[in-house]
């Protein structure tokens, strides 16, 4: 049960919440669930709330790995998800 | 024109009430000072209850449609301009050129004139522009609660073209389906303003008068077996109507399939398929696949069919299923509707 | 969009369907459940069962707080707005499960009952400050991912000192299920779990922890993407292979062994744990469900009316119960497909659109039907 998805915080508001944007749509989202949120955070959100600050690091790290493994599996001679 | 009226319509401040439906004064005062106004015809001016039209020199077609979205009005549009387009379309998808409409209005007493001279005149620029006059109509007004500001139903007829057969039930396996461009625009436009889901984002309705861009097809690919708008329940629900039609399956490719980013976007944040939203100006066509190309050319050099494109085949299937590869590669069907596409949290 | 196309890729898909071919044992088959219905519906929708070895199974499990909802629990909802004419605030999704009489919340709303469709609590805040001569109850519905904002809005009203907003509270806990799946009599044939993505987002990694040890099984928590739900599949299957039965977390990017301590200080604060509860197709579970604390007593539907909760026995064809137990699938149920229809669902597996019988009929019969 869990609808929730990544978007960019472009704005902080007073009383605990943002805007966020998701490819130009824009919706204001409380960030009474999270902490310490700057402008540019990826933030997570759910039914009108930020769940979790994204750890953009892992994120890219994640990525990384499945391209290796894929990589690895078909037979490492093309290197899978680096094409233009 | 002498004036019949003690005073010109207050089309600022005014409001419908129950005298403009009653069919005395009051009433023909709203229909000359502002339907006829804005309408203005040769048809109209002839002041009778129908029109008499000119010879219809071939087989006609008619279609007829109401209109009850609300809001009436949204960013690309209201409830005007898309009943006027959307029944030219009806007209048009089935081989015909669109030759006249009618309209009719139910109005709810307390409605804003000033709002119902923008819808009309929104209405009048789009019959202009498309070259397909209003000539005859009707009003009606109920009391306030029974109706949502208004609601119109327009009635279009045309002549189909010569030596066109373009039906739902002439798709046959191997045949290529097209789509004029990117779905999901009118739905979204209408989501945004709903009350409860508002937020900030750039969609705009793509109503549109497509008897231009249908014109230019049915010139350069008269063998066309079926064109159809993908209006409410969206391209999935067309598809599957023809598939049913026809007697037929479908496979579709999911990446071939354009959605704009902001549309992709919303629909994302609501728990929408984008293939169940509502289209008002995009063109679903099934082609024999030798003249797919010509088809697409066709399209993509006409403003409303730039980003045509071709998205699937049709397939035997006596279970009339439409299956989707996925942009993952696998496969899924794209089911009928089984009701209103509501937003997900789940 | 950043961070979710990346990771439905077709290209990276391909390549993880390699991992997996190459890892999974042809000797053996692997089933697992994914719990979480988000899930049920990502496989569904994108098809991955295409991109599985042969011999890789996914079990749908209960997962689906709409699901698992008890009719008696929406009698109560729509009981608050017909009889108590409350305005009744509710997501989406349980507007058309069928409730006793042939009702449901979107019925009773075109009878006439004041029920109103919210994204956010805070629309039903919004809306019980818009009409403060109205009760205005929300019907909180959702295991942890959800809880957490009804926290939030229990202590915005307390703050605002509102004196007509109420939550009837149907808030469930996913380790308590995932228990009353593996403790079922004769042990369950179920060789790992997929874990919730933004449960644990919210709880953290660390509850799953007593199933590994307790019960053997492995446990990957995925995100909720595709592609995550595949490396998540991946790295079960490596897990059984070596013998192993510990959590691990494919969904890096948002879930910590912790979770969300902020979030779960607020759900603390403001409910408590239920002696027991019902879910529909499991049957009575112990400590698997929340009401609000009695400091918040005012704000608890069920303690401000007289709505008293009456179990309703689910129709005696409908094989929700094993199927959400992951002990039959949708299409080995009498009435799946024909009584039993998104239109006309009799069970909770086919009333929301990741149940496991409606994820199957929208997205995957054609299957079968090919026989």
């Amino acid at each position: 049960m869990c609808l929730a998805i990544p978007a960019v915080v472009v704005e902080l508001l007073d009383g605990d919440s943002a805007v966020v944007d998701l490819d130009g749509v824009r919706k204001q989202v409380s960030l009474a669930l999270v902490e310490h949120i700057a402008v540019g955070d990826y933030v997570i959100i759910h039914v009108g709330f930020a769940l979790q600050r994204l750890n953009v690091d892992e994120a890219e790290q994640t990525l990384a790995l499945m391209r290796q493994l894929g990589s690895d599996a078909l037979g490492g001679a093309s290197a899978i998800g680096a094409l233009p | 024109m002498k004036a019949n009226y003690a005073r010109p319509l207050d089309v600022k401040h005014g409001q419908v009430d129950l005298s403009h439906g009653s069919g005395g004064r009051a009433m023909a005062q709203l229909i000359e000072e502002l339907f006829a106004r804005e309408f203005s015809n040769e048809f109209l001016a002839q002041g009778d209850d129908g029109a008499r039209l000119a010879d219809p020199r071939g087989r006609m077609v008619m279609a007829t449609d109401a209109h009850v979205v609300s809001p009436l009005f949204f960013p690309g549009g209201d409830i005007g301009c898309l009943s006027v387009h959307g029944t030219i379309n009806d007209v048009a998808v089935m081989g015909a050129v669109p030759l006249y409409l009618a309209a009719s209005f139910i109005l709810e007493e307390g409605y804003p004139l000033a709002d119902l001279l923008r819808i009309v005149a929104s209405m009048a620029r789009a019959s202009r522009a498309a070259g397909v006059p209003v000539v005859t109509g009707d009003t009606k007004v109920v009391e306030r609660g029974k109706a949502d500001g208004v609601f119109i139903t327009t009635t279009g007829v045309g002549v189909l073209r010569e030596g066109i057969d373009c039906s739902g039930a002439r798709a046959r396996p191997g045949d290529a389906v097209l789509l004029s461009g990117t779905i999901g625009e009118h739905g979204m436009a209408i989501m945004s303003l709903r009350e409860n889901l508002a937020f900030d984002a750039p969609i705009v309705s793509d109503t549109a008068a497509l008897h231009g861009l249908i014109g230019e097809l049915l010139g350069a690919v008269p063998q066309l077996r079926t064109m159809r708008d993908p209006t409410r329940g969206g391209v999935a629900t067309t598809l599957n109507e023809i598939a049913r039609q026809s007697g037929v399956g479908m496979l579709i490719d999911e990446a071939a399939i354009r959605v704009t980013p902001p549309v992709e976007a919303a629909c994302e944040l609501l728990g929408l398929d984008p293939l169940y939203v509502a289209n008002e100006g995009k063109l679903l066509v099934i082609c024999p696949p030798e003249h797919a190309d010509a088809a697409l050319a066709a399209m993509r050099a006409h403003p409303l069919g730039l980003a045509a494109n071709l998205i699937g085949y049709v397939q035997e299937d006596d279970r009339h299923f439409v299956q989707m590869q996925t942009r993952l590669g696998g496969r899924r069907i794209v089911d009928w509707l089984s009701s209103e596409q509501l937003p997900r949290i789940c | 969009m950043k961070y979710i196309d990346e990771f439905r890729s077709g290209e990276l898909a391909s390549g993880l369907a390699a991992a997996m071919r190459r890892d999974a044992s042809p000797e053996r088959e692997y089933r697992f459940m994914e719990f979480c219905g988000g899930h049920t519906h990502a496989i569904s929708r994108y098809g991955i069962e295409d991109l599985l070895p042969p011999n890789v199974r996914m079990i749908h499990g209960p997962g689906c707080p709409v699901c698992v909802l008890p009719i008696g629990r929406i009698d109560q909802a729509i009981r608050l707005a017909r009889e108590q004419g409350a305005i009744l605030a509710t997501y989406a999704d349980t507007l058309r499960v069928p409730a006793s009489h042939r009702l449901t919340l979107l019925r009773a709303k075109a009878q006439g009952a004041d029920i109103r469709m919210v994204y956010s609590t805070s629309d039903a805040l919004s809306i019980a400050r818009a009409h403060a001569d109205r009760e205005v109850v929300f019907l909180a519905i959702g295991f942890e991912t959800t809880t957490p904002p009804t926290a939030v809005a229990v202590l915005t009203a307390a703050a605002e000192g509102l004196r007509n907003f109420s939550v009837l509270c149907n808030h469930v806990l996913t380790p308590a299920a995932m228990h009353a799946i593996l403790a079922a009599p004769g042990g369950v044939p179920l060789d790992g779990f997929v874990g919730p993505a933004h449960v644990s987002t919210v709880i953290g990694s660390a509850p799953y922890e007593p199933f590994a040890e307790d019960y053997g099984k492995p446990v990957v928590i995925a995100g909720f993407e595709p592609l995550d739900v595949m490396r998540a599949v991946h790295m079960l299957i490596g897990q059984v292979n070596d013998g192993r039965a510990v959590v691990e977390n494919e969904f890096t990017r948002a879930v910590t062994r912790a979770g969300n301590l902020r979030a779960q200080a607020l759900v603390a604060e403001v409910f408590e744990l239920r002696e027991s509860f019902e879910w529909r197709g499991l049957g009575t579970i112990p400590a698997s469900a929340l009401r609000l604390r009695p400091e918040y007593a005012q704000f608890d539907a069920e303690r401000r009316f007289t709505v008293p909760y009456r179990a309703v026995a689910d129709n005696k064809a409908c094989a929700c119960g094993e199927i959400l137990r992951g002990e039959k699938r949708p299409q080995e149920c009498k009435i799946f497909g024909t009584v039993c229809t998104p239109e006309n669902p009799i069970g909770s597996c086919m009333v929301s659109s990741e149940g496991a019988c409606a994820a199957h009929y929208t997205f995957g019969r054609f299957r079968e039907a090919a026989a």
